[in-house]
């Protein structure tokens, strides 16, 4: 019973610390907003005009046609016609293009033919968006006036779906922010929780009351655990506003894998805590776990396509695990129960933390 | 819990060591229940880390302290809720206002709402802080803080208070009312245990123990330490104190001067049989008239007599005495004597003292 009051002592300081620093409270709101616009909009938004130039040796009415066609695509814009195919790759040595685009005079014949490309296109590779850009171009089909452009259409319209980033990355990236946001924002929060009444001088203070290792940590955790749902949402009702992403599966198995997930994180800030021996040092360590997590957690790169180290080191950190949840359960509407085994390592991974942290909380000074 | 123990704390070559530092270097205490003891010491001499050790916070390296018939090390936990601690620098929360603070601690003591808010306004107007419930704690002066702080102490009631350093910025009358404080938690059966800077606020307690670089070099009443030790007291007054202080200076068998305005301070071996004699002699030998009389030696002698002079061991009577030492010892016990409390006049404190002297401590000693 005393026990609970003095749980809930901690928690009650707690959020009125919590609400005396603007500039927490400003990350709450802040971090989801800003990462949903950082990784939403830059990721999701074309690159567009990038300067180009062309040859075109054919000079008939399909190659005009499709100089036209790329133009209005606005991905690139042609500043200007060159001569020869040199005189693009001089272009493209000295920076003044990023892509260049090469018509040979039997253009029209190797189309119908197929034999050979029909065109070149030459790109700075070096910038992997120009890349990618670059690949985009070649998607555009090439309109004929005559009927076996059906049939050319047809091909090209996969080889565009297939290289369409669009739908893609919004929709997978919304969910794995919800990932991102949370372990930012839990981890750090709690891993400054302890060190902070260390460093602020309170701790002398607090470890001569009754509190107990325990009750500390808990009231130490509760209010994040409210506050990271605020969080999730926040971004899932942007993500649905804004993005157009839609919650396949159910609502309530979003919920319980985000609250173990967030339970994971805010149990790893308190261990950090109690590591560290500054507030810096805190943050430092938090982001050493932070930038592993966006890294490795199949975020930001494929899972599968990772090295097997990478894929080890992986399933420690509670994102891969949530990410897997989260996913399934938002885009493909899986049952929370077909993913039982992330849900159980999420688990684990709390209470191993949890646990820690509060047999290295010491309430002596030595 | 009333306990009947005669000792609420007793010490038993309690030594604390940092690396090769003896911080606390085999102390023994005996500090009957129901009294105020003071720790009077220089700075580094060990008050703090044998106040920590005393509830738990450190381990002594050797030696063991029962507090409260607990064992402080081993009990600690047990001891929380008995013992009131109030740290050296300020531990509440900053962020926090008074009356939240307050309540914090109460929370966290898991008194009941109601006593909770009963015991809150008693002690905001005890302690001179009604009005200033909503003020953050760290916008408080540095006096107003240190009433919070022993606000906060005292709110559980506990049976032994530990103060380091309660009034190192307490202005002297609200000293004054500090202490009244004090002395009516003692005589309601609350021990004190004490750590000061301050000669009058020694003079106040029960009795004293004074620590130097760690060891325990005098402990008894104010009363018991004058009578005890190895030398005289003399003051002189002279019209040109400068001269008087240079030429007293050169006398060997003055171990001890100090200069207070316009008065001096000569401490003379006891084994000295006329040490009227011995100043004025040397006063006429330099041709400065004054008026000299023994007084009975003041904490500040105490002080000097048993950290000064201990370091140079006995007094050599049969050589008529190689000067042992014949410091310039500037008023105060320490350096941070001079800081706290440079501007204080010391006539009238040194008065103010007298008038204690003979009266509370002795009616309120054995
Ligand atoms: N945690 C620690 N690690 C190393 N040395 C320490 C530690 N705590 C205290 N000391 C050293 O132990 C000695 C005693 O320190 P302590 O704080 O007990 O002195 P004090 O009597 O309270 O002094 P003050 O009047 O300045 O408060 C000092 O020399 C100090 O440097
Ligand atoms: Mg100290």
């Amino acid at each position: 019973m005393n026990s609970l009051v003095r749980i809930f002592a901690v928690m009650h300081k707690e959020l009125r610390q919590l609400s005396r620093d603007r500039l927490t409270f400003g990350m709450i709101i802040g971090m989801p907003l800003l990462q949903l616009l950082l990784f939403g909009y830059a990721i999701n938004t074309d690159v567009r005009n990038l300067s180009a130039a062309y040859v075109d040796e054919a000079d008939s009415h399909l190659s005009r046609q499709l100089i036209a066609d790329m133009g209005a695509a606005q991905v690139v814009t042609f500043g200007q016609r060159v001569a020869s195919p040199g005189e693009l790759v001089a272009l493209l040595d000295a920076g003044g293009i990023s892509v260049g685009v090469a018509i040979p005079d039997d253009f029209d014949r190797r189309v119908i033919a197929r034999d050979r490309p029909a065109l070149q296109l030459l790109v700075d590779g070096t910038d992997p968006i120009v890349l990618g850009v670059a690949e985009r171009l070649a998607a555009i089909p090439l309109r004929f006036d005559s009927q076996t452009g059906i049939e050319e259409r047809q091909r090209m319209m996969e080889v565009r779906n297939f290289y369409n980033p669009e739908r893609r990355s919004a929709v997978n990236i919304v969910p794995g922010l919800v990932g991102v946001v949370l372990t930012m924002t839990m981890v750090l929060f709690t891993s400054v929780a302890v060190v902070r009444e260390k460093e602020r001088g309170n701790l002398e203070l607090l470890i001569n009351t009754p509190v107990r290792s325990t009750e500390l940590m808990l009231g130490k955790i509760v209010p994040y655990i409210v506050i990271g749902l605020v969080q999730l949402a926040l971004i899932l009702a942007v993500g649905r506003t804004v993005f157009a992403v839609p919650i396949m599966g159910s609502e309530w198995q979003v919920l319980l894998a985000s609250l173990v997930f967030i339970c994971a994180n805010l149990s790893l800030g308190l261990l950090i805590s109690t590591v560290a021996a500054s507030q810096f040092q805190a943050m430092q360590m938090t982001f050493f776990v932070f930038l592993p997590s966006i890294l490795l957690s199949g975020f930001m790169f494929p899972f599968e396509g990772m090295p097997e180290i990478a894929q080890a080191i992986a399933e420690v950190l509670p994102l891969t695990h949530f990410n897997r949840l989260i996913r399934g359960i938002v885009l493909r509407g899986a049952d929370i129960s077909m993913m039982a085994r992330d849900m159980a390592a999420l688990g684990v991974f709390t209470a191993a933390a949890l646990t820690l942290a509060i047999a290295r909380f010491n309430k002596r000074l030595d | 819990m009333k306990s009947n123990i005669e000792f609420a704390i007793q010490a038993r070559v309690l030594t604390r060591r940092f690396g090769s530092l003896v911080a606390v270097n085999e102390v023994d205490l005996d500090i009957p229940s129901g009294r105020i003891f003071g720790f009077l010491g220089p700075n580094g001499s060990g008050k703090s880390t044998t106040i920590r050790m005393l509830c738990g916070l450190l381990r002594p390296s050797a030696g063991r302290a029962t507090v409260l018939g607990l064992d402080a090390a081993r009990d600690s936990e047990a001891l929380k809720n008995r013992i009131g601690y109030m740290t050296q620098s300020f531990s509440l929360y900053q962020d926090l206002s008074v009356g939240e603070n307050l309540q914090f601690i109460g929370e966290i003591h898991a008194i009941p709402r109601r006593e909770r808010r009963r015991r809150v306004g008693e002690l905001l107007s005890r302690y001179n802080l009604a009005g200033r419930e909503r003020q953050r704690a760290g916008t408080l002066s540095g006096g107003q803080r240190q009433r919070l702080a022993l606000a906060a102490a005292i709110m559980h009631r506990p049976q032994l208070l530990l103060l380091d350093e309660p009034t190192s910025a307490v202005d002297p009358s609200n000293r004054r009312d500090f202490w009244e404080g004090l002395f009516e938690l003692a005589e309601r059966g609350t021990t004190i245990l004490v750590s000061t800077h301050y000669m009058d606020e020694a003079i106040r307690c029960h009795n004293l123990a004074i620590l130097d670089r760690g060891v325990k070099v005098a402990d008894g009443s104010p009363q018991a330490l004058g009578e005890s030790i190895g030398t005289h007291v003399v003051e002189v007054r002279a019209g040109n104190a400068d001269a008087a202080h240079l030429a007293l200076g050169k006398i060997p068998r003055i171990v001890s001067l100090a200069r207070l305005g316009s008065r001096l301070r000569a401490q003379i071996p006891k084994q000295t049989a006329e040490p009227l004699a011995i100043v004025g002699e040397a006063l006429r030998n330099a041709g400065i008239e004054a008026e000299i009389n023994t007084v009975f030696p003041d904490i500040e002698d105490i002080f000097v007599a048993v950290t000064e002079l201990r370091e140079h061991g006995p007094i050599d009577r049969e050589s008529g005495g190689t000067p042992i030492r014949n410091p310039v010892i500037p008023r105060g016990v320490a350096e941070s004597r001079a800081e706290t409390a440079p501007a204080r006049p010391r006539d009238s404190a040194r008065d103010d003292r007298k008038g204690d002297h003979g009266g509370r401590v002795e009616d309120s000693g054995r």
